[in-house]
């Protein structure tokens, strides 16, 4: 299938407003006659649902959480852009969209990006009228900070807990429309899969997680805001249930899977300590701004790092990168955090961390200034690792923090499948090969209150709907198939909890498509994995009843997706034959150690089309120009 | 480390619920009490028998979907934690524990441990709330909002709707809950159109959801995993006695 990104052409600065003004647009009177399927309730979901409920559409929002507020958005740190120039540093619109392509390592497109940019500002008027207590200045104006990869201040944030705040500030909203009745929110439900009749997503299907019991929900749209799917590593940043399902779901109904192997790992988590293991903890990255990292210069120096004088640290950020020191975008910060413990340089028991010092900060800022700063951080560090991190440098390493790849979406947000849109992370759209710091709050907020509420009613308005019946062949089908793969989980009766094949799959994962991927790594990984698939459904033992609430049944499903999907990713990874942002190959880099892209040949998305159970998926290209930010080398020294 | 563990198993809403005993073995000092659940059930699990289930997710302290009673105390026997973020080392080896779900007649039990709390998503859309449409919001700075104010503000809106309050409460009150956003929106200028309507609504359901009424005891704020202090139910009395005088 030919890919049709529908991006407007025209100067940058009017492409969105342009298009806006030549969407249809529905009738206020004849929005309650069309119904919108949302599935999960983060940033993206929340927003999109409380906006286009006010619109007076007839909304439907399905999360497997308890509670909308429990989505993982709620455990977003640092902090949120917006190119407001509140400080006077030199910020605009054009600035953050060309941080944002650059950041992304040119494999973005430049109309989404600007987009984004365009309505950063919008997000924080929003936020803050819904009672978002954002930091502020004495004189009661909003605080801002800087984050990695940007040299300016443009970072709105609330402590160290700004994706808590903003997900409040949308769940607010969605329980206001709730209470007014356009807004339907049913908790405890897990899709399971897409209905599509004559080419269109019409429809859901769910299990309850606490009965069983499988039902179906039609619609005139479906928007999937399902997150990112960071656990195929198994351990990650990510809470604990986000899962790729969904996004496997419906990319066999048709919808296509973008660059898979974008993947972020953070520089700034706590390292892994043990088996027992069950998520890695991320430390924010605003904390870089008055962290110091370094490594004892010496190979295996075991003494403490007090007692390691200045002399014989390596700073090695601010001796490679001067012009951005420690604040380089993650990828960077992550690759050469490994570089050193490769090296044998990495500190603490197992040699894989790094030290970031807040030492000098103290000195200069006093403990109660860093308290107030990061004060729940550096509480969380010291009841996780046991150590006091005013009095000693916390030990970091990456982790998995955030993907960038996700299903393929158009300028409006809508998959190869016609009525299915994707919002938030679990689209592939505004971050090309690396995501900035403070990103992906704006993005999953602008997509939802700024984006979906026109370009979903542009379809609508644009598309003549026949009823379907609750009885008709295809819903029927989708519930039928829905029971058979549980069926099939529940049957295979060997010895093995999901959790122990999640873990071997994570282990690959993590080991050969994780910071550093090179042909023969990968290969072994694809032919690692299928072992595992046949493994998982020889050996799996899923305990109990699935009439029943049983998390059992919810994680067997959730790891059979895993699989698929880490074979998809890794041979995304092998195929593009080139570094860039997330993605490093390690037979594609620069002398120095930085990625080096190959533009005549990757500047494209690759969308992979499922083509049926055991066939390799087919690759589409969605090819990239860029007009305005013309792709350089990334350099950040 | 090594642990007995007395754990509530309940079928369903329905069923009586008893105490199960486990043995938990080889732990890390390290690992959270939620991670040697997780040790516990692989072993369940691979035997047939039925997982022990609990709600959980982020495992970093902020989603609030953890929720257990730990020998007698609400998320565990200490203060100003939730239940993922208790680590073993705080705990002795050979240590017998006991684990049950929170007893809150507002949260029933739907299985072994995992409750019910979808009565704080009531309460919310009874006026938890600042109604601003999307688009509607002024330019950001034109509300100026003093950081003093700001910051008592976040210090309310740091709840994570965990329902401890509620749990450790002797009268299962929700009132930590309820005033820890009347009072976030009542500080700030964006609340104050519907400061009225928005306590009077909250409470009231509050009261129809079941929570008993408040004490005084305080123990809510000693458990609270945010430090939320109580302070904040003194002004929601405040709000709740000025919006009754109508002015």
């Amino acid at each position: 299938m030919k890919l049709d990104p529908r991006t407007p052409s025209g100067p940058i600065e009017k492409r969105w407003s342009t298009r806006k003004f030549d969407m249809k647009l529905v009738n206020p009177a004849n929005r309650r006659k069309y119904t919108v399927i949302i599935v999960g309730t983060g940033l993206a979901g929340s927003s999109a649902a409380a906006s286009l409920a006010e619109l007076g559409y007839n909304v439907e929002c399905f999360t497997f959480h308890e509670s909308a507020r429990r989505a993982h958005s709620i455990a977003a740190q640092g902090g949120i852009n917006a190119a407001k120039n509140y400080v006077n540093d030199g910020d605009s619109v054009w600035r953050l969209f060309h941080d944002t392509i650059k950041g992304g390592d040119y494999r973005a497109r430049e109309s989404n990006v600007y987009r984004l940019a365009e309505v950063s500002g919008n997000i924080i008027d929003q936020c803050v009228a819904q009672g978002v207590p954002f930091a502020r200045e004495y004189g009661g104006s909003l605080d801002t900070r800087s984050f990695g990869g940007a040299q300016l201040s443009r970072t709105f944030y609330a402590r160290g807990q700004t994706g808590q705040q903003l997900l409040l500030g949308a769940y607010s909203a969605l329980m206001r429309n709730v209470k007014n009745g356009s807004v339907k929110v049913h908790g405890r439900k897990e899709m399971l899969d897409i209905i599509v009749i004559d080419g269109r997503a019409r429809g859901i299907v769910v299990r309850d997680l606490v009965t069983g019991e499988v039902t179906t929900h039609l619609a005139n749209a479906v928007i999937m805001a399902t997150g990112g799917y960071g656990n195929v590593f198994y351990l990650s940043t990510n809470a604990v249930a986000s899962n790729v399902s969904g996004l496997m779901k419906a990319w066999r109904k048709g919808a296509y899977l973008a660059n898979p192997c974008y993947t972020q790992i953070h520089p700034t988590c706590i390292p892994v300590s043990g088996d027992y293991q069950s998520k890695l903890t991320l430390m924010s990255e605003s904390l870089r701004n008055d962290g110091r990292v370094w490594v004892p210069k010496k190979k295996g120096d075991g003494r403490s790092p007090e007692l390691i004088p200045e002399s014989e640290r390596d700073y090695y950020l601010e001796r490679m990168y001067p012009s951005f020191g420690n604040l380089v975008p993650r990828d960077v910060a992550s690759r050469r955090a490994k570089e050193m413990c490769d090296l044998g340089l990495g500190v603490g028991k197992t040699g894989l961390s790094v030290y970031l010092d807040f030492g000098d900060s103290i000195k200069r800022l006093g403990q109660p200034v860093m308290a107030e700063k990061y004060g729940n951080l550096m509480d969380m560090y010291h009841e996780i690792t046991n150590e006091d991190p005013y009095k000693q440098p916390m030990r970091i390493y990456p982790a998995v923090h955030y993907t960038m790849g996700g299903l393929w979406v158009d300028y409006h947000l809508q998959s190869s499948i016609p009525g299915l849109f994707v919002a938030g992370e679990a689209n592939f759209s505004d971050h090309g090969a690396n995501r900035l710091g403070a990103s992906a709050l704006m993005q999953g907020l602008a997509d939802g209150y700024f984006v979906l509420p026109y370009t979903v009613g542009d379809y609508l308005a644009d598309t003549k709907f026949e009823a379907v019946k609750a009885d008709a062949p295809e819903v029927a089908a989708g519930a039928k198939e829905v029971r058979v793969g549980i069926d099939r989980l529940m049957n295979v009766n060997g010895k093995v909890p999901a959790d122990d094949f999640h873990r071997r799959l994570g282990h690959v994962m993590w080991e050969k498509v994780g910071m550093a991927r090179e042909k023969a790594g990968l290969e072994t990984a694809i032919s690692e994995i299928q072992t595992i698939r046949k493994d998982f459904w020889k050996d799996l033992k899923v305990s109990g009843s699935d009439k029943d609430l049983n998390q059992e049944v919810e994680k067997a499903g959730r790891v059979a997706d895993f699989i698929d999907f880490g074979e998809l990713l890794a041979r995304d990874a092998l195929h593009r034959e080139e570094s860039c942002g997330g993605h490093f190959r390690v037979e594609h880099q620069t002398e120095e150690g930085e990625t080096r892209r190959d533009d005549q040949n990757y500047a494209y998305a690759a969308a992979w089309q499922y083509a049926g159970e055991g066939a390799a998926p087919l690759l589409n290209k969605d090819e990239l120009s860029f007009e305005y930010d013309i792709p350089s080398n990334r350099n950040y020294k | 480390m090594d642990f007995k563990l007395r754990v509530w198993r309940q079928k369903n809403r329905g069923d009586k619920g008893r105490f199960e005993t486990y043995e938990a073995k080889g732990i890390s000092s390290e690992a959270s009490v939620l991670e040697m659940l997780d040790v516990v059930n692989r072993g369940l699990v691979a035997v047939g028998k039925d997982a022990i289930a609990f709600d959980h997710d982020c495992r970093e302290g902020i989603c609030g979907s953890c929720g257990i009673v730990i020998n007698g105390g609400v998320h565990g026997p200490f203060e100003h934690n939730t239940t993922c973020e208790l680590r073993m080392r705080r705990f002795s080896d050979g240590d017998t524990i006991t684990i049950e779900p929170f007893r809150v007649r507002a949260f029933p039990i739907i299985k072994d441990l995992v409750v019910d709390r979808t009565a704080f998503d009531r309460i919310m859309q009874a006026g938890g709330y600042v109604t601003v449409k999307t688009g509607q919001a002024p330019e950001a700075n034109n509300i100026a909002v003093p950081k003093k104010i700001a910051d008592e503000a976040m210090d309310a809106a740091q709840c994570v709707g965990c329902g401890a309050c509620a749990a450790t409460c002797p009268n299962g009150s929700a009132m930590l809950f309820v005033a820890a956003k009347v009072s976030q929106l009542a500080l700030l200028p964006q609340g104050k159109a519907e400061r009225k309507e928005r306590v009077l609504s909250m409470v009231a359901q509050m009261d129809k959801e079941g929570f008993g009424a408040c004490s005084n005891s305080y123990a809510c704020e000693a458990k609270c995993p945010k430090s939320v202090s109580v302070s904040h139910i003194a002004r929601m009395n405040r709000e709740f006695l000025r919006a009754g005088f109508g002015s």
